[in-house]
Parts: structure tokens; C-alpha cells; sequence
């Protein structure tokens, strides 16, 4: 872009950067609304994960755990994946170590999303610090649907926020009353809410060609990595399809960032 | 009940560290240039792994079922511009009825 005013055109693609932020940055109205339909999806996800906070719950039960290390689990480590799968091997009376190990594979994608949301995260030491707690799949999503910055830590915390209240509310709730919760996960389709819920938080990347192909390469690196590689490697896996966007052009690329 | 208190504790700081590694150390900084790109392709990989794994994994092994109608279901709501709330109520009607037309046929 040219500033008229200069004597000489735009000396860098910073400026230009800039002035096509400034173009692009909501009004006021804009951005309630953009804030609006944001804490709706946040909500949304929030419920359709707590029947699973619930089967976490009567698992955990099941398993010999109190209701208190169940709450435990939900509040401190609060990551699903994680949660069932350490608790899973402990049903199977499995060793403390190979429960943690199994855990752990399943939260390697949170380091990942940590390096995706921490330009969003910008502040205090300890804001940051606090703010970690919820990265998980929800909040990782809901957040970058939006490439504004602020905008997308008011989805992160938004939807870390509401899983976590719901997901804890849920985990008491299972490990205390206990019942056929999967039998009714399964028979009103709750299961399908979930790859749903992903799918519509990506699906306005998918207009863009680079990351329509890096979704797509994605998903079949996930579907081929499912029966070879262990529990929680291939989400983390489909990353590296990133790797192969040098070589698909600069066609209508997404800035990585736009406003603070 | 011991092995449960192990494993929350062992947890509890593992995946914390895992959580909190990017914001901590890379926070208040600006990434290189190479790293924002990247981060900025991550999103739609690991959504796309996130859709397709919760769709078609039975544990260990591939598994077709129901889920997929639900997807669809989802695909479509999406395309005629449904809000958030629709996607997934649909996509719950879908998977419903189709495990149990499955059922039942």
C-alpha cells in the first residue's frame, strides 16, 4: 500500500501491515456482536462436553476413586483426554506410572495449543500463569476463531471458563449419583456434538486454500495415525501438516495476527 | 486409592507444564516470523485432527458409525450458515437417529 503523504512509497511491509489492520479492525457494534456470538459458542461447547464430565465422573467411580479425586482430577488437570485415559488404566488396575504416562501422551497437544494462544496471552507473569490452566481443546478453539488477538483471548477464556465450570459440575455430579450415563450419551447422539463443535469453529478457515489444504492433510495424517500410533498422538501428529504450506503458494494467506 | 493420588499429583504438574510452557516462556514476546506462520496454520490441523478423531476412533481402531451421520448433519447446517447452537443440536439428532435406525434395522 502507498501512503499518499509520503515522499516515497510505504518503506515496509510493517507499515502496510498496520494500515490494513487498521482497515480491518471491527467497530464497536462489530465487535459486540463478533463478543456476543462468541460467549454463545463458549456456553455451547461448555454444555456439550459436560455428559462426558459426567461419564468421567461414573468412571471414576467405577474405578474405586472418591468423589473427591474425581473433582481432583477435573479441576487440577483438567484436560479430558487425560483424565480418561489415566483413569482408564487405573480401572484396569493398572501402575500409577503407566496411568501418568497414558495422561501425559494425551496432553502433548496442550503444549502445541500453548504456543498457538500465547500471543493472545500477553500480560503479567502471573495472568499467563492462571490463564494456562484452561488450554484445552474448547478453549483452544473457540479462541482462534478469531484471528484479533483480543478478541480471541475473550474466547479462550470464555470457553475455558464455561468447560470448566460445567466440567467440574458434572464430574461431582457423575461420581456422586453415578448412573447410565454413557447408555444415554449414546442413545440422544451426545457423542456427535463433539466433532461437530470442531468442525464449526474451523469450518471459516476452510475458505482460505492454504488452510483448507493443511486441514485437510490434517485429517487424513489423524485417520491413518489412529490404529498406529499410542493414545494421543494423532491429534498432535496432524500439526505437522503445517509443514507442507510452503509449498502450496501465497494465495489469500490469513495474517497470523492482527491487533493487540 | 494411593495410586490415585499419585497419578493426580503426577498430573497435575505434567500437564500444567505442558498447558503453561507457551504462554510462559513465549508470552510478552514476539514470535519469529516463521513460528507466527506456522502457529497460524496450526489451528486448522489440529481442529481437522480433533473432528476426525472424535468422528471415526473407537479406541484404538478406526470405527464407522453413527457419529458420521452427525458430522454430515453438521456439514450441511454449516453450509446453509446455522448457528453454533443448531450445528450441534442437529448433529446430536443425526447421530441419535441414525444409531437408532441402526438398531433397529
Amino acid at each position: 500500500m502507498v501512503d499518499e503523504n509520503a515522499d516515497q512509497p510505504a518503506s515496509s511491509d510493517a507499515e502496510a501491515h498496520q494500515a490494513a489492520v487498521a482497515a480491518r479492525r471491527p467497530t464497536a457494534a462489530e465487535n459486540e456482536t463478533q463478543r456476543r456470538t462468541t460467549r454463545r459458542q463458549a456456553i455451547s461447547i461448555g454444555v456439550a462436553v459436560s455428559p462426558f464430565g459426567i461419564a468421567f465422573g461414573v468412571t471414576c467411580a467405577k474405578a474405586g476413586l472418591t468423589w473427591l479425586q474425581a473433582a481432583g482430577f477435573s479441576s487440577l488437570v483438567f484436560t479430558g483426554g487425560t483424565q480418561f485415559a489415566a483413569v482408564g488404566v487405573l480401572a484396569e488396575h493398572g501402575a500409577a506410572a503407566a496411568a501418568i504416562t497414558a495422561g501425559l501422551l494425551l496432553a502433548i497437544r496442550s503444549l502445541a495449543y500453548g504456543v498457538v494462544m500465547a500471543p493472545a496471552l500477553q500480560g503479567r507473569w502471573w495472568k499467563r500463569a492462571l490463564w494456562s490452566h484452561v488450554m484445552i481443546d474448547e478453549a483452544m478453539a473457540v479462541g482462534t476463531a478469531h484471528d484479533d488477538l483480543v478478541l480471541r483471548r475473550y474466547g479462550y477464556l470464555w470457553a475455558g471458563g464455561s468447560v470448566f465450570v460445567l466440567w467440574n459440575l458434572a464430574t461431582v455430579a457423575g461420581a456422586v449419583l453415578g448412573n447410565a450415563s454413557e447408555v444415554w450419551i449414546s442413545r440422544l447422539g451426545v457423542d456427535g456434538t463433539i466433532p461437530a463443535s470442531f468442525l464449526a469453529l474451523v469450518w471459516n478457515r476452510l475458505q482460505d486454500p492454504v488452510q483448507r489444504w493443511v486441514a485437510t492433510v490434517g485429517a487424513a495424517i489423524s485417520i491413518v495415525a489412529v490404529p498406529i500410533a499410542p493414545a494421543g498422538m494423532p491429534i498432535i501428529l496432524a500439526g505437522l501438516a503445517v509443514g507442507i504450506s510452503p509449498f502450496i503458494g501465497r494465495r489469500g494467506r490469513l495474517p497470523a495476527a492482527t491487533t493487540r | 486409592m494411593n495410586a490415585g493420588w499419585i497419578v493426580l499429583i503426577g498430573l497435575t504438574t505434567g500437564v500444567y507444564a505442558l498447558k503453561a510452557a507457551g504462554p510462559l516462556l513465549l508470552g510478552n514476546r514476539p514470535l519469529p516470523k516463521i513460528v507466527n506462520a506456522a502457529a497460524s496454520l496450526l489451528p486448522a490441523a489440529l481442529l481437522s485432527a480433533l473432528v476426525m478423531a472424535n468422528t471415526f476412533a473407537g479406541g484404538k481402531h478406526l470405527q464407522v458409525d453413527a457419529r458420521v451421520f452427525g458430522l454430515v448433519a453438521a456439514a450441511i447446517a454449516l453450509q446453509r450458515k446455522a448457528n453454533f447452537i443448531v450445528v450441534i443440536v442437529a448433529a446430536a439428532i443425526a447421530t441419535a437417529l441414525a444409531r437408532w435406525a441402526g438398531g433397529v434395522l
